[in-house]
């Protein structure tokens, strides 16, 4: 492979990684939203939702343990919305244009900006796992690096998504609107905070709805990873959408977008 | 060292903004003059690849655009009107990841930065954050950036507007010697009449459309016209000048 292609590799990697412990406050929420589920809604929630024992566990799990693979899919989700978020931006200020005066291909360097944001998705991810374990969600040491690659995955695809939905927004403004109705749907129809079985017996249609919500084979798929296990189904349907992803945002992305471009 | 268009026009929408320009810019310094909207700014994305023309073709070293981008980029330095600086990261992190882009390694980006930074007198601020940069320095970075991989050509929209006097000063003269050692091509995009000396080579736009081309002296002799304003005023029939 032509050095140039690394070199430009690295240097995207590195901007994104400065830039995001430049913006301490970006990292603080990213924690802190997830730490706020696991502390104060599920020590709420976990008299009313008694969950029985199911995959991949081998025992009766705390609620905490329960919710702790969907809160790790959300740091990634928001991870990911956050990143197509500063596209639009960067596209807006202008800050687009340098990324795309590189001579190397412009697929490429989109592709890049998604494994840098897949990378600090991954750290945020690992960070509060850590936190988790002090409120008794127990990880085996082996789930840590079973995780890795899952995660990755789960966060080149949301970040694939939300580069395809940052080419469909021509405004900054739009943004936040749009979001609303990805990132809320998107995590509380899946299996993040409750088992699809209770969701079946509270309505069969949202049932279905969360089954064919793509986040909730993301979050199986992790709860799965997390302890050592895969779960093909959960993979497959990751590895599919995400490739679906990959190419419309490859495809739709128009540097011309934006107020800058009119 | 040339840029040339042919018949090259472009939309926004139903709008024609650029209307089958001919452009013909060889080594040195090039001024390219207009009002505001006259569509300078449009035909640099044009020119940089970030707007694709809807009819027409572009030509930069000889490599045609729709085909030969990456070559293009390799030798092309672009400084945008609006900044386009990270304003979180330092003069270095910023100049580094420009490097990285076109593929120059950290090491050889950090001997071409030192030796840009110093001509541009911006060699103490190269930790600083760009954010504590005055508007001057700032485009001075830009301007470092756009030549850290050595282009031949180099594209300057509005590069000192909003600038005071002595920036603008060290930023002409700058660019005017680097044409003269280098033997590049710039194509300097104004609105500020001031900052076009009577040898310079001009091109006026308007509305999408050249109305001259050629050394701005001889220009304003075949118009018969005094000065540069005033051969302006007569091509633009604008009076919203600086």
């Amino acid at each position: 492979m032509n050095l140039s292609y690394i070199y430009c590799f690295i240097g995207i990697v590195k901007r994104e990684v400065l830039r995001f412990f430049q913006q301490r406050s970006r990292l603080l929420s990213a924690l802190v939203r997830p730490l706020l589920w696991l502390v104060v809604f599920a020590s709420g929630f976990r008299a009313a939702l008694g969950v029985s024992i199911m995959e991949p566990y081998g025992t009766y799990i705390t609620y905490q343990q329960y919710i702790a693979p969907g809160l790790c899919c959300m740091i990634i989700l928001f991870n990911g919305m956050q990143s197509s978020l500063s596209m639009v931006y960067d596209r807006e200020m202008g800050s687009m244009k340098v990324l795309l005066m590189s001579p190397l291909p412009r697929p490429f360097l989109l592709c890049c900006k998604l494994i840098a944001s897949a990378l600090l998705s991954l750290l945020q991810v690992v960070i509060f796992l850590l936190f988790a374990q002090l409120v008794d969600v127990d990880i085996p040491l082996i789930g840590y690096f079973t995780a890795i690659p899952a995660i990755f995955l789960i966060a080149f695809f949301l970040g694939a998504l939300g580069l395809m939905l940052s080419n469909l927004i021509k405004q900054l403004e739009n943004f936040a609107g749009v979001m609303n109705f990805v990132i809320f749907p998107m995590f509380f129809l899946s299996s993040a905070l409750y088992p699809l079985w209770k969701m079946q017996e509270a309505s069969i249609w949202l049932y279905w709805l969360c089954q064919f919500n793509p986040f909730t084979a993301c979050v199986e798929l992790l709860r799965f990873a997390l302890y050592g296990q895969m779960n093909t189904a959960a993979l497959m349907t990751v590895l599919i959408v995400t490739s679906i992803a990959s190419i419309f945002a490859l495809m739709s992305f128009k540097p011309q977008h934006g107020r800058s471009g009119r | 060292m040339s840029i040339e268009t042919k018949q090259l026009s472009f939309c926004y929408g139903k709008k024609t903004v650029i209307e089958e320009l001919n452009l013909n810019i060889n080594m040195g310094f090039n001024v390219l003059l207009g009002p505001n909207g006259a569509g300078k700014s449009t035909l640099f994305s044009m020119l940089t690849g970030l707007y694709q023309a809807t009819s027409g073709s572009i030509k930069i070293n000889g490599y045609d655009l729709k085909t030969d981008r990456a070559q293009i980029m390799r030798s092309m330095g672009v400084v945008f009107q609006q900044s386009t600086l990270d304003l979180d990261l330092s003069v270095k992190q910023n100049l580094v990841y420009y490097a990285a882009l076109h593929g120059i390694s950290s090491s050889q980006a950090l001997v071409n930065i030192s030796e840009i930074l110093s001509q541009l007198e911006l060699t103490p601020r190269l930790n600083d954050k760009v954010r504590t940069l005055n508007g001057g320095h700032r485009r001075r970075v830009e301007i470092a950036r756009a030549l850290i991989h050595q282009p031949k050509v180099l594209l300057l929209d509005e590069a000192t507007v909003g600038l005071d006097i002595d920036s603008r000063k060290m930023i002409t003269e700058y660019v005017g010697t680097l044409c003269q050692q280098l033997g590049i091509c710039v194509l300097w995009a104004t609105h500020l009449i001031d900052e076009i000396s009577a040898e310079d080579q001009l091109i006026i736009i308007n509305e999408g459309k050249i109305k001259a081309q050629g050394v701005s002296k001889q220009l304003c002799e075949t118009h018969k016209v005094a000065d540069i304003y005033q051969l302006y005023r007569t091509l633009t029939a604008n009076v919203e000048l600086i």
